[in-house]
């Protein structure tokens, strides 16, 4: 069987990411294993710009931000495989793959790097009411279409969800000479960031109707209108607001989903808040040695975080090559008041890290609490906190103690 | 177009009847309206291998049930078709319960339905001890099978032995010629002449009974919606438990593994004018949700991967409005029509006894010559996910092929959607891949796939993007291309 130090499953944002850092942490036998044809990951279809502000300074578009990253793999002699799908990784982690290019693989890996990122939330998860006609799409399958086959998939749209790349696509769909009725958020705040609201809708007077949701969809060949209607504050809709929209098109961006099946196949525990594993300051699941970071770890909302996130990953990976092991992390860091989740879920208690967090609703003027045991470590106004918006604080080795576990509130 | 046999109908009980009459010499059409052989009532049930003790006894219900499913191991292996006996538990509670429990085995013993027994709940645990209930019927015949494989499997192997499928094709009239042939119009393609006509119509059975000359008959659809749960959760269910029957002899909301390992939440059932609107209703699901969870307690929304709904053509008696029996006929006063009427559940287990009695009052009228070259045998398209390690090795090296994985969820190759595109019935549709190979069936529902299958729909049969269906009548996926683009 062929081994390898390192092994990352999956060539987008952070597989390249982590796997550039490996390479300058002094690791060199890494194997990138990437599905598609091309590495780049969802960046090729989000031909948009918006990313690359935070970790270059200027606004590139999807292409180009993993660009950047692409050629430096391959300046770096960094192994890849490409049009190679894993079919399976144990807990011992023998990564299985299948390849129409190179064959059926066995890899022995040294460590595994999940970096698989997330699908999206289908109609059917939703439980959304009426036939099942064609011109139904999540909005990455739209992006996929428009953006990489130059298709369209429909004319009169109505948008459910206000998640990023639904709004991405209110845009795009316009620009491309569609009529985009509308986009129905059921919860009473946008899902996806102010500057995509702005953007995306504003400019281009896109109504977005908060506190509604699609109650049916009609149309047995093609899809011929759906109903929507306002909800309640625990989202039911409200009998007697129902109107009918003839659309020909519904496209659903309404949440996205770590990619965790190749996780669980290693015997990854997932944490049920984020969907992901669980995992310590170092990025590593509850698996030794296997390490996850990016959407499979939690959905971001900005890509230059993923990379970031991957390369903390990174950090740590190549320390457990090189040492054979990572501190234990015995501290339990605890999502507190208002807040969804955290990660990470375990820390040393010895070691500065960076913690991943959002809140469950929109907040004004609140604080970021932290505190261990009875002690309060960190403490930070905000004016605001979206739901939309990753908060990211680091968290100096200084202020932590080991004996006790963190918790999280915002207050 | 000239043929000896006519048959109106392509679901499993049509293509059933189309394998069996090609064990003859007979040149065999089967005039199907919609884009595929299982749109209807044959790709919308549970797929179940039922016993037949639920059935009157002396009711062709019952005897073809018990025969179908007897022969059902042999038949499966034959046509290459998933298939699991799991064996069933009908649990109960209450005294009444137990009672009610006692008719059934009562029912089965006199239909003829092997080793059924009443267990307790010691016996349940061994079973099953995720199962509810205190003590239950032990059904070991009972199975689950794939019902969209059944169905291609039939008409795929009646096509390899000679009859002929007509897609897309419509019945809309009928004339009886001078020369005592019927013509058959259809919306597409011409008129359809021929010695024998066969009504299996399903939905439309009554309808195009009135249209053949024997009217009276009424059809009810009965309508079920269902939930298909992620495998995550079908690892829980490992043998069909449906609640004890209700008075009127129905079970109520049940949960069925399916043969893939998802599992079936549902039937509900309620009485439509229209059989073929399949749309799922919030009340319907929230029904389910709440009898569904009572029965399966991994009922929860994390493993909600889809909704459906299908309809029974139940043949009512006018007057009372009670459920009558199949009806199989073959009538002097209307001669070389044979005229099946108000075939629902179990019609899946029955559709081989239903064709051989179809066969036999064909036969009945005229000598039928043996097909020398009838091959009973059909292969289905091998897959990667079913494959041990050192097989997936063997088959990329013999396919590379296999190993382009188009659908992750469900471990789909580009080998096993290319075979789907060239199937043997001529299907093209993107719902037509995805009953053949379960590309798109998992939990992302085509997220990954279904941009990579449209494309090769398009390749390798030099469709336009305007041509690329999803499944039914005008399901047109696309509209046009970007501004000045041209489709990759």
């Amino acid at each position: 069987m062929k081994t390898h130090q390192a092994v990352i499953i999956g060539g987008g944002p952070a597989g390249l990411a982590a796997a550039l850092r490996l390479k300058e942490k002094g690791i060199s036998d890494i194997l990138i294993l990437e599905r598609e044809h091309f590495l780049g990951g969802i960046l090729r279809q989000c031909i948009h710009d918006g990313f690359g502000l935070t970790r270059f300074g200027e606004s590139l578009s999807g292409p180009e931000y993993a660009q950047r990253f692409i050629d430096r793999i391959n300046d770096e002699g960094i192994q890849y495989l490409t049009d190679c799908t894993v079919l399976d990784i144990s807990p011992e982690k023998i990564v299985t793959a299948a390849s129409k290019v190179h064959g059926f693989l066995q890899i022995q890996a040294e460590a595994v790097l999940l970096t698989m990122g997330c699908r999206e939330r289908t109609r059917g998860a939703l439980a959304t009411p009426g036939t099942w006609p064609a011109g139904i799409y999540t909005a990455g399958v739209a992006q996929n279409y428009i953006n990489l086959q130059n298709i369209m998939v429909g004319r009169k749209v109505v948008i459910l969800g206000s998640g990023d790349i639904g709004l991405i696509m209110a845009r795009r769909l316009t620009l491309e000479g569609a009529h985009v009725l509308g986009v129905y958020e059921v919860q009473p705040y946008p899902s996806g960031l102010p500057r995509n609201i702005e953007q995306c809708l504003n400019d281009y007077h896109i109504p977005l109707h908060l506190s509604h949701t699609v109650v049916d969809v009609r149309g047995r060949g093609r899809l011929s209108s759906v109903v929507v209607a306002e909800c309640d504050e625990r989202f039911r809709p409200i009998p007697g607001t129902e109107t009918e929209i003839p659309c020909d098109t519904l496209i659903l961006s309404v949440g996205l989903i770590p990619e965790n099946e190749l996780s669980l196949a290693a015997s990854v525990p997932l944490d049920p808040r984020t969907r992901g594993a669980f995992v310590d300051e170092h990025c590593q699941t509850q698996v030794s040695g296997i390490f996850a970071a990016g959407n499979v770890l939690h959905v971001h909302d900005l890509v230059d975080f993923v990379s970031l996130e991957a390369e903390a990953l990174a950090d740590s990976a190549a320390e457990y090559l090189t040492a054979g092991s990572l501190p234990v992390c015995p501290l339990e860091v605890v999502a507190g008041a208002n807040v969804g989740h955290v990660i990470p879920q375990r820390i040393s208690g010895t070691r500065t890290f960076t913690l991943s967090l959002r809140v469950r609703r929109p907040l004004n003027n609140v604080t970021l609490v932290i505190r261990q045991g009875t002690r309060e470590i960190i403490r930070r106004k905000m004016r605001k906190a979206l739901p939309a918006e990753m908060i990211q604080i680091k968290i100096p080795a200084e202020k932590l103690q080991s004996d006790a576990s963190l918790e999280v509130a915002v207050e | 177009m000239q043929y000896d046999v006519c048959i109106i109908g392509g679901g499993v009980i049509g293509s059933a009847i189309a394998r069996e009459l090609t064990r003859y010499k007979l040149h065999i059409a089967v005039l199907e309206k919609e884009s595929d052989v299982c749109i209807h009532t044959s790709g919308r049930n549970t797929g179940m291998m039922h016993a037949g003790f639920l059935y009157k006894p002396g009711s062709l219900k019952a005897a073809c049930a018990v025969e179908g499913n007897a022969e059902f191991d042999n038949v499966a292996r034959e046509l290459d078709v998933p298939f699991k006996r799991t064996g069933k538990l009908i649990i109960g509670f209450t005294e009444e319960d137990r009672e009610r429990l006692k008719y059934f085995i009562e029912r089965g013993r006199i239909n003829d339905v092997p080793g059924m027994e009443l267990i307790d709940r010691a016996r349940m645990d061994e079973i099953d001890p995720s199962a509810g209930g205190n003590f239950a019927i032990y059904c070991p015949t009972s199975g689950i099978l794939d019902p969209f494989t059944y169905t291609i499997a039939l008409a795929e192997n009646a096509v390899k032995n000679g009859a002929v499928y007509h897609l897309n094709t419509c019945v809309t009239g009928y004339e009886k010629l001078p020369d005592g042939q019927h013509r058959l119009h259809t919306d597409r393609k011409g008129d359809f002449d021929c010695r024998w006509v066969i009504n299996s119509a399903g939905l439309q059975s009554a309808e195009i009974s009135t249209m053949l000359g024997i009217p009276g008959y009424v059809i009810q659809p009965v309508k079920g919606e269902y939930f298909v749960l992620d495998k995550k959760a079908g690892a829980f269910a490992k043998i069909p438990v449906y609640p004890a029957p209700t008075p009127r002899n129905t079970f109520d909301t049940h949960a069925t593994p399916t043969v893939d390992g998802n599992v079936l939440v549902g039937p509900n059932s309620f009485n439509v004018s229209d059989g073929e609107d399949y749309s799922v209703s919030q009340s319907g699901m929230d029904g389910l949700q709440e009898s569904g969870a009572r029965m399966f307690k991994h009922m929860q929304r994390e493993y909600y991967i889809r909704t459906f709904a299908g309809a029974r053509p139940k043949r009512i008696d006018p007057a009372t409005g009670e459920i009558q029996d199949f009806l199989i006929e073959c009538r002097d006063d209307v001669p070389n029509v044979i005229n099946l009427v108000g075939i629902e559940s179990p019609g899946l287990t029955s559709a081989l006894p239903i064709a051989r009695r179809v066969t036999a009052m064909l036969a009945a009228h005229e000598p039928l010559t043996p097909n020398p070259e009838f091959d009973p045998v059909r292969k289905g398209i091998r897959r990667i996910h079913d494959m041990s390690p050192d097989e997936q090795a063997k088959a990329i090296a013999e396919n590379p092929d296999y190993g382009e994985i188009i659908c992750r969820c469900e471990t789909v190759s580009r080998a096993e959607i290319l075979a789907a595109i060239h199937n043997p019935l001529g299907v093209c549709t993107v719902n037509g891949i995805k009953v053949r190979t379960r590309a798109s069936m998992g939990r992302c529902q085509g997220g990954y796939c279904e941009t990579r299958i449209t494309a090769m729909i398009r390749e390798e049969l030099g469709k336009s993007i305007q041509d690329v269906e999803l499944g039914p009548k005008h399901s047109g996926m696309f509209t046009d291309t970007v501004k000045g683009g041209q489709a990759k």
